[in-house]
């Protein structure tokens, strides 16, 4: 059990070294203003490939529609801050328990649905969000919602993101975790041993919306305006392209893919007629060498390091 | 003291009466086999006990309290665990991990508990991993503990879902077709497991299966399933020198010989 504790800790202070050299780097020009857009979105990234992790890769339940929950969150903190002038963190909650709300509702149905279906039924569902905002004048309509102040720093998206992780890390090491985890690997079995699946599901579907939420709200706080076009369902893909490139399952997996594929963004922003050629031939290229993704469904650990060095060897316990 | 009683179960799909009026009655402690011939519907019957199948008719108790119409998952909750015919192990997750999640119910702290891993996470995993893996060491699986489930040979994954629906802390045990694709040694050391955890763990047991050395050296009542309903019951002996069983699996004219 301190072995747990202990790797808490270790992962907070590499947090807060990490969080110091990229602030450092910041405050003193290394990093360009123009390059902390993208490592803000980095982290909102992060936030919205792992919760869409907790419910494709750990629960099994193949949700195409996490944009939608995003939107939620995003129009609900920016009514929250514009409409009622309250503070950010008040935001950044109501947006979250909107979209858990929302998740918890929709769930509650679609959840009986399985494979392909769910999938349908989730992308169908990340549209009708959509286009309902669309058509709601409160929040700005297709014009989209102006004027919301840009509250979202370096610093919120930073730990907000630590927080996100920690978070789905221990849910996930837990007994509901391994509920969870229990339903992707047999559903009737899971249920045999007396784990209720749909609670677990709809948990599970729930937190991922919350999440989505959260990322939402940093993400119209960080625009200065949320617009119904971000949120249609090619976000829902890139966000389901991070966590699938990362390996569905694996945390650590859902964080190396949102960084590696919004880097990739960046980078290729510069030469916009290859850019898509080139993202679409390395998506593919991944998919016939490793269909599992980079981690499979493992988690990056030193013991992984350890196997590597060894050449590779399986080592029998 | 009466453990599990049916009265009248009968289950219909579509035309076809799969489980017509099976009764069954288990006192604590029996260990009792169902038998039959294929598709009798031996399955069909741990499917209506187990609450996949809700019965058409029919009344099922456990422990006094009807449980029809409860969940697969609150009917385990209840105290009923049983394996599967073709088994259905959390495939790519470890030996301990497998049987850990049996253990899930039983878990009283919250998520937020778990989340913050304050309050009872700590002690409550501990006591978890430390009833798991003595379960383990019973099954002779400790030292797999890291094992993906999945890489177990076939010997091993049985004794495993045996492990796993033991670790639910059931009071009736129901094993389907534990013997499947073992071997004579193997359906040996199992008809001995299986008398000591029903003595160990204080169970009681309900088994189908197909070797009838297994049924026979181990079952003190049999129950004989045939096209969905019971053609006998009693003690091995009886069962062995019923005609109608025989003629069951052997054909009328075998009977008549």
């Amino acid at each position: 059990m301190r072995e747990r504790t202990k790797k808490d800790l270790i992962f907070l202070f590499i947090s807060v070294v990490l969080y110091a050299i990229f602030e450092g780097l910041m405050l003193t020009g290394f990093i360009p203003p123009y390059m902390e857009r993208s490592i803000v979105t980095i982290c909102i990234n992060i936030i919205l490939a792992a919760s869409l992790n907790l419910i494709n890769g750990i629960t099994g339940q193949f949700s195409i529609g996490h944009a939608g929950f995003m939107a939620v969150g995003a129009y609900v903190g920016a009514i929250m801050t514009v409409k009622f002038s309250l503070p950010f963190i008040v935001a950044i909650l109501a947006g979250a328990c909107a979209s858990a709300l929302l998740g918890v509702l929709i769930g509650l149905p679609t959840l009986r649905l399985s494979g392909d279906y769910l999938a349908i039924a989730t992308l169908g569902l990340g549209e009708i969000i959509r286009i309902v905002i669309l058509n709601i004048s409160y929040v700005g309509g297709a014009s989209g919602f102006m004027g919301i102040p840009k509250d979202t720093t370096f610093t919120w998206a930073f730990f907000v993101m630590i927080f996100t992780l920690l978070f789905i890390r221990n849910f996930v090491d837990s007994s509901h975790g391994r509920a969870c985890i229990a339903i992707r690997e047999n559903e009737i079995a899971a249920e045999a041993m007396g784990v209720n699946t749909t609670r677990y599901k709809v948990l599970a579907f729930a937190i991922g919306a919350a999440f989505a939420g959260v990322a939402g709200a940093l993400f119209a706080h960080y625009n200065y305006m949320a617009h119904p076009g971000s949120f249609n369902f090619l976000k829902s893909f890139d966000i389901l392209t991070m966590v699938v490139f990362g390996g569905l399952g694996s945390m650590t997996g859902a964080v190396t893919g949102a960084v590696v594929l919004t880097l990739l963004t960046f980078l290729l922003a510069d030469i916009p007629e290859l850019r898509m050629v080139i993202y679409s031939l390395l998506l593919i290229i991944l998919m016939l060498y490793r269909p599992q993704g980079l981690f499979g469904s493992r988690e990056l650990s030193l013991k992984m390091f350890t196997r590597l060095l060894g050449g590779g060897r399986r080592d029998n316990a | 003291m009466t453990m599990l009683k049916t009265s009248k179960v009968s289950i219909v799909f579509g035309g076809l009466k799969a489980v017509s009026n099976f009764e069954i009655d288990i006192e604590a402690g029996d260990l009792v086999g169902l038998i039959g011939p294929n598709g009798a519907g031996k399955t069909t019957v741990f499917n209506l006990l187990t609450g996949v199948y809700k019965p058409t008719t029919g009344q099922i108790e456990f422990d006094g309290k009807s449980i029809v119409g409860l969940k697969p998952y609150q009917i385990t909750q209840q105290g009923i665990a049983r394996t599967f015919q073709n088994i259905r192990l959390f495939a790519d997750l470890t030996v301990l991990d497998n049987v850990k999640i049996a253990y899930h119910f039983h878990v009283k702290y919250s998520v937020l508990e778990a989340v913050s891993r304050l309050g009872r996470y700590h002690s409550e995993e501990a006591e978890i991993e430390e009833k798991a893996m003595r379960l383990l060491e019973v099954f002779q699986l400790a030292d797999r503990r890291d094992e993906v489930a999945k890489n177990l040979p076939y010997g091993e994954q049985r004794r495993l879902e045996i492990a796993r629906a033991l670790a639910t802390e059931p009071k009736l045990l129901l094993l389907d077709e534990p013997a499947a694709g073992m071997n004579p040694q193997e359906t040996h050391q199992l008809m001995e497991m299986i008398r000591w955890i029903r003595s160990e763990f204080n169970l009681t047991i309900l088994l189908i299966e197909h070797d009838m050395s297994l049924v026979m050296g181990v079952c003190e009542k049999i129950l004989v399933l045939d096209y969905g309903s019971v053609i006998a019951r009693g003690t091995p002996l009886e069962i062995r020198n019923n005609p109608k069983v025989i003629e069951a699996y052997l054909g009328e004219e075998a009977a008549g010989c």
